[in-house]
């Protein structure tokens, strides 16, 4: 029963206080950015994309975390080794899923003419689709409480520390879509733009390692270029860090600029797409 | 309400719009006609503001395209080529989210949309999704969309493309009501639907205006504009042929059909004789026992100016 308390108050609570916090943020926003977003959010769940990425989401990470890793056998209190740690790779495959369809799809149906030709700022149409798309990717996550349900049952872990981690999946997933979100602005094909984010997602997440930083050296002439390009994308420092509970303002810079690069780059490239 | 000044658009090096100027005023429906890859569309994209141009400017309702972008777009209505839908949505979903972006008010949304299904006859698929619907309800519900904030200035680009012969009638005349009130642009392949909709029509060749006029200025530019058919009998055609050389008002006699008894010929007239031409033709045939069937001036076609003068893709 305490623990259910518990859990309410360290879980559920928090994920309640940012539904309420984004729903005040929509509201405030602009009626052309709301307009969008609810016709694209409305978009995933007409058509089967949004249950096949929850199922496929929910069956990775948590079968994986209950089956392969033992959460229930190891009775500890930590699940950033058995669950969080996993996250970042699981999100390279399903965040482009994702996005793939955002600008991708406006340009396969023509419908991209309409949208440039009714009276709103660009910056309106392409924030709107992406907040759409990061509510699926937040009710992914949400989904995924069984895990903390059952840790909790199991043991007294330290719930702050589940929480960074959610905080810090969700940076992170932030902005892997908002990378697909550039390359689907891209192209009209969803399987160019999938194929695409999800390259730029695994050496974003490989690009940490330092195995994989002296592979990238040894390229004779761009070598030492791209190492260290490789190495400044990196997530998984960034990622860890957040996840373990230790908020430093500069991960959050590091992801809010991916972000914010990225859906600057999906207005450019829509604005070349165009002349 | 439209008013387009030295309009340029260049792809890479391809020029497709090279210096175009028109302006279109509220009361007034400006056809576009021209072959395939002319420039119209893009040069439509460029009215609406999706395309950015090259050089030139571009002003609706006053307000410049490009420095005015918001304001200028809210007072246009366009339907792009090939109708373009969110196929995941209704008919009746897709003109509200229309309208909403549009900036109709919520409590004004309802009758918006229902004017704009009524206006387009789509009660039929008012709750049917995109998906599944025929091409002509496609392009009705992309119509839709383009008048439901009734706008001051409409854009069509081929609105008639993919409708049944009933539907083009009843999207025409719903251009021409609507053009009342109005400034219409809209392209299209049909000459006759100049004729039954336009106030003005331009012809586009590669780029660049090449004719611009009322229907009945063009078709008087055409070749055969003035000239006289005859269809007469009595004497052998190339005797008729050769009493209609004598005549003064006579610059060349066509023979398009010649037998003993009879003669089927286009005459065209000398120079300044053109009203004389036909009286002159009827006075020459009473002496001389021709019997005429068949005696009409030419008001001139708008599908033989267009061939005129715009070069098909074949001749390239």
């Amino acid at each position: 029963m305490d623990a259910l308390i518990t859990l309410i108050l360290q879980y559920l609570v928090p994920a309640a206080i940012i539904a309420v916090v984004f729903s005040l943020v929509l509201f405030l926003l602009p009626r052309e950015v709301r307009t969008i977003f609810k016709r694209e959010l409305k978009a995933y769940f007409t058509s089967p994309i949004a249950y096949v990425l929850f199922v496929v989401f929910l069956g990775i990470s948590n079968g994986l975390a209950f089956f392969f890793f033992k959460v229930l056998e190891s009775g500890e209190a930590d699940i950033f080794g058995p669950f969080f740690q996993w996250l970042p790779w699981y999100f390279v495959i399903i965040i482009p899923a994702v996005g793939m369809r955002l600008w991708s799809e406006e340009q396969r149906l023509g419908t991209m003419e309409l949208v440039f030709t009714m009276p709103i700022a660009p910056w309106q149409a392409i924030f709107g689709k992406y907040l759409a798309a990061a509510v699926i990717v937040f009710l992914m996550l949400v989904l995924t409480c069984p895990i903390v349900w059952t840790v909790n049952y199991l043991g007294n872990p330290d719930n702050g520390v589940i929480f960074s981690g959610y905080v810090a999946s969700l940076m992170l997933a932030l902005s892997f879509l908002a990378v697909t979100s550039a390359v689907s602005a891209f192209t009209r094909s969803q399987i160019v733009a999938y194929l695409i984010s999800l390259v730029i997602a695994l050496v974003m997440v490989l690009g940490s390692f330092p195995d994989v930083v002296d592979l990238t050296m040894n390229i004779s002439g761009i070598g030492g270029f791209l190492a260290g390009l490789i190495n400044k994308i990196g997530v998984w420092l960034h990622f860890s860090e957040m996840a373990k509970g230790n908020f430093q303002i500069r991960d959050f810079v590091f992801f809010l600029s991916i972000i914010g690069f990225s859906l600057f780059a999906t207005a450019v490239a829509l604005r070349v797409k165009r002349s | 309400m439209i008013e387009v000044e030295n309009l340029r658009k260049q792809f890479g090096t391809k020029v497709a719009v090279d210096g175009i100027s028109f302006t279109v005023k509220k009361g007034e429906v400006l056809g576009f006609l021209g072959p395939n890859g002319a420039g119209k569309s893009t040069t439509m994209r460029m009215v609406t503001g999706y395309l950015p141009p090259t050089a030139g400017v571009i002003t609706v309702g006053g307000e410049n395209i490009e420095t005015n972008e918001i304001s200028a777009k809210s007072k246009i209505g366009y339907l792009p080529e090939n109708a373009p839908l969110y196929s995941d949505m209704t008919v009746e979903g897709f003109l509200k989210f229309c309208g909403e972006m549009r900036g109709i008010r919520p409590k004004d949304l309802k009758a918006a949309v229902n004017k704009a299904i009524d206006t387009c006859f789509l009660d039929k698929v008012r709750h049917q999704s995109v998906e599944t619907l025929s091409k002509g309800f496609r392009h009705r519900t992309c119509f839709a969309q383009s008048i439901i904030h009734d706008p001051e200035v409409l854009i069509l680009d081929e609105p008639t493309d993919g409708l049944d012969p009933n539907q083009k009638h009843e999207v025409r005349n719903l251009i021409k009501r609507m053009g009342e009130t109005k400034a219409i642009i809209f392209s299209t392949h049909i000459l006759e639907e100049v004729d039954a909709s336009c106030s003005r029509a331009i012809i586009i060749d590669r780029g660049a205006i090449i004719a611009d006029g009322t229907p009945d200025e063009l078709k008087s530019r055409s070749k055969n504009a003035g000239a006289v058919m005859l269809r007469a009998r009595g004497l052998a055609g190339s005797g008729i042929e050769g009493e209609l050389n004598k005549l003064g008002e006579v610059s060349s006699v066509e023979v398009l059909d010649s037998t003993d008894d009879s003669i089927r010929a286009r005459i065209r007239a000398a120079k300044g004789k053109a009203d004389q031409l036909s009286s002159a033709i009827y006075q020459m045939t009473e002496g001389k026992k021709i019997v005429i069937d068949e005696l009409r001036v030419e008001e001139g076609r708008l599908d033989e100016l267009f061939r005129e003068i715009t070069k098909s893709d074949m001749e390239d």
